[in-house]
C-alpha cells in the first residue's frame, strides 16, 4: 500500500493559512500528481498535506472588469463546460480537452498545474500567453505574481512556504487571439512532447499585431515565453516571410532536452513547424 | 485516522481510516469490493474507474477525506435496479454480446467510464465514444468491440 501521510482538512482559509503558517504542508486538490507522488514511484512523498477541496473560496469561474477569473479548484472539466471559458478564452477549453482524459479532467485543478510547476504542464502556455496574474494569499495578505514570474527554476514556484493559490485573472484586451497546440503522443492521456500557446492583438487588416506573446511547455525546465520569437512578430502581419523567420528564430532561441518522451531536435523542429502552422492559419495563406 | 461516511452502491458505510488512503484502497482492502481493479495506480490506464458523485475518477487518485459525505459507484452497483431484479446492466450484456471483454482487468473501469459517458448523454457516434473512454486503456480487444458495445448500449436508449 502507498504511503498515508498525515492530512489537515481545514474548512475555512483562516485555517488554511494558519495550517501553513505552523508548518509545511503540501495542498491537495485533485490529486493527480500528488496521489501519484504517495505510491513513491516517482519523486519524493510529501510529510503532511492539507485538503483544501472544502475551501469554497478557491471556486468559480467569473467575469469581472475587464478580465476572466478562474477559482484555484476549479476542473478541467469544468473549464470545458464554462460558457464564459468558451466565449472569452477558448484557446483555454481547447489545452483543458488536451489534458489527460475524462477521469483527469474531473479532478484535475488549474492550481494544482500551477503548483506542480511542471515543465509539460498543458494549462501553463495558455497562462504565460494570456498575461494571467496569480493571486496567492497566506496569513500576511494576498498578493498577485504575473504568470511570467511564478516559475522562477525547474519544478519550483513563486509562492513562499505558507501560501496558497486563490485564483488566476486573466485580462480580456480588445482584440486578442490566442492559439494552442499540443503535440504528444497520443491525443489523450499524453505528457507533451512541445505544448505552445501564441496570442496576439490585432487592429485590423492594414496594421501589424501588437502585444504578441509565444508561450512554451516541454521545451525548457519551466513553462517560458519565448521573448525573441516575440520580437520577431511584434507589429508584423504574419505573412510566409514573417512565419518563416519567427519560426527560424524560435528553433534557435531555445534549448529542449532529450529525454524519455522526445528528442531535442524533435521539439524543436516541432515547435518551429507549430508555430509556422499558426502564423499561417491566421494569414490564411 | 479519521472516520468516514459515505454512500457505496447505495450502502451507507463507516469508516475509521488516514484520510490519505486512497478510495481504490478503502474499496479493495477495507470493504472487500474487489471488482475495482488496480492497474498503474498514477491515473494512466482507467482500470480504477468508479463514479464519484456522478463523476468518472480514478479511484487511485482520490484520497478518503475528499469522499466523506458523497456517493460512489462502483462495477459492483454499475445498476442497482437490476441487481435487484438479479439481472446485469444493459453495458454489462452488451458488453458480453459484442464480446467487448477478453481478459477482463480494464472491463470494469471501461463499463464505468461507459456509464458515465451515457449519463451526461452521450451517443452511439463513435468518435465521442472513444473520447469517453480515452483514460481507459484495453491491451487485448483493440477497443473496436467496446466502442461499437457502447454504441449499441446509446443507440438503444434512442430508440
Amino acid at each position: 500500500m502507498p504511503a498515508e501521510p498525515p492530512l489537515d482538512v481545514p474548512t475555512s482559509l483562516v485555517e488554511a493559512y494558519e495550517l501553513l503558517a505552523s508548518g509545511p504542508r503540501v495542498p491537495i486538490a485533485g490529486g493527480t500528481d500528488l496521489m501519484v507522488r504517495i505510491t513513491g514511484e516517482i519523486g519524493a512523498t510529501p510529510q503532511r498535506l492539507m485538503d483544501i477541496s472544502r475551501l469554497e473560496d478557491l471556486e468559480g469561474i467569473s467575469l469581472e472588469t475587464g478580465a476572466l477569473v478562474l477559482g484555484a479548484r476549479t476542473t478541467y472539466s469544468e473549464i470545458r463546460r464554462s460558457v464564459l471559458c468558451l466565449v472569452h478564452l477558448p484557446a483555454m477549453v481547447e489545452a483543458a480537452a488536451t489534458i489527460g482524459a475524462v477521469q483527469i479532467q474531473n479532478r484535475g485543478t488549474i492550481g494544482g498545474n500551477l503548483g506542480n510547476a511542471s515543465p509539460a504542464g498543458d494549462m501553463l502556455p495558455v497562462l504565460l500567453a494570456s498575461d494571467a496574474e496569480i493571486v496567492v494569499g497566506g496569513s500576511r495578505g494576498e498578493r498577485t505574481v504575473p504568470a511570467d514570474a511564478f516559475f522562477p527554476a525547474y519544478r519550483q514556484t513563486a509562492l513562499a512556504p505558507d501560501e496558497l493559490i486563490l485564483r488566476i485573472r486573466i485580462p480580456l484586451p480588445q482584440g486578442r487571439q490566442l492559439r494552442f497546440r499540443k503535440v504528444g503522443t497520443r491525443r489523450a492521456q499524453a505528457i507533451s512532447k512541445v505544448v505552445m500557446c501564441v496570442a496576439w492583438r490585432s487592429h485590423g487588416a492594414a496594421s501589424g499585431w501588437s502585444d504578441v506573446r509565444v508561450a512554451v511547455g516541454s521545451m525548457a525546465p519551466t513553462p517560458v515565453r519565448a521573448t525573441a520569437t516575440e520580437a520577431a512578430l511584434e507589429g508584423q502581419r504574419p505573412t510566409p516571410e514573417v512565419a518563416d523567420r519567427a519560426s527560424d528564430v524560435l528553433a534557435d532561441e531555445l534549448h529542449p532536452i532529450d529525454d524519455v518522451r522526445s528528442t531535442a531536435v524533435y521539439r524543436r523542429t516541432v515547435a518551429a513547424r507549430i508555430l509556422h502552422r499558426i502564423l499561417r492559419d491566421a494569414g490564411g495563406w | 485516522m479519521t472516520v468516514f461516511r459515505f454512500l457505496v452502491n447505495g450502502t451507507p458505510a463507516e469508516l475509521n481510516v488516514p484520510g490519505m488512503r486512497r478510495l481504490l484502497d478503502v474499496l479493495r482492502e477495507d470493504l472487500g469490493l474487489t471488482g475495482t481493479k488496480e492497474g498503474c495506480g498514477e491515473g494512466e490506464c482507467g482500470a480504477c474507474s468508479v463514479l464519484l458523485d456522478g463523476q468518472v475518477v480514478d479511484a487511485c487518485l482520490v484520497p478518503m477525506a475528499q469522499v466523506d459525505g458523497r456517493i460512489v459507484r462502483t462495477v459492483e452497483g454499475l445498476s442497482l435496479a437490476a441487481r435487484e431484479r438479479g439481472e446485469l446492466d444493459a453495458l454489462q450484456e452488451t458488453f458480453l454480446q459484442y464480446g467487448a471483454a477478453q481478459c477482463g482487468i480494464c472491463t470494469p473501469g471501461m463499463l464505468m467510464a461507459a456509464r458515465a459517458y451515457l449519463d451526461d448523454g452521450g451517443g452511439p457516434n463513435h468518435d465521442a465514444i472513444r473520447e469517453g473512454i480515452a483514460g481507459n486503456l484495453c491491451r487485448c480487444t483493440g477497443y473496436q468491440k467496446i466502442v461499437e458495445a457502447i454504441a449499441a448500449v446509446a443507440s438503444e436508449r434512442r430508440s
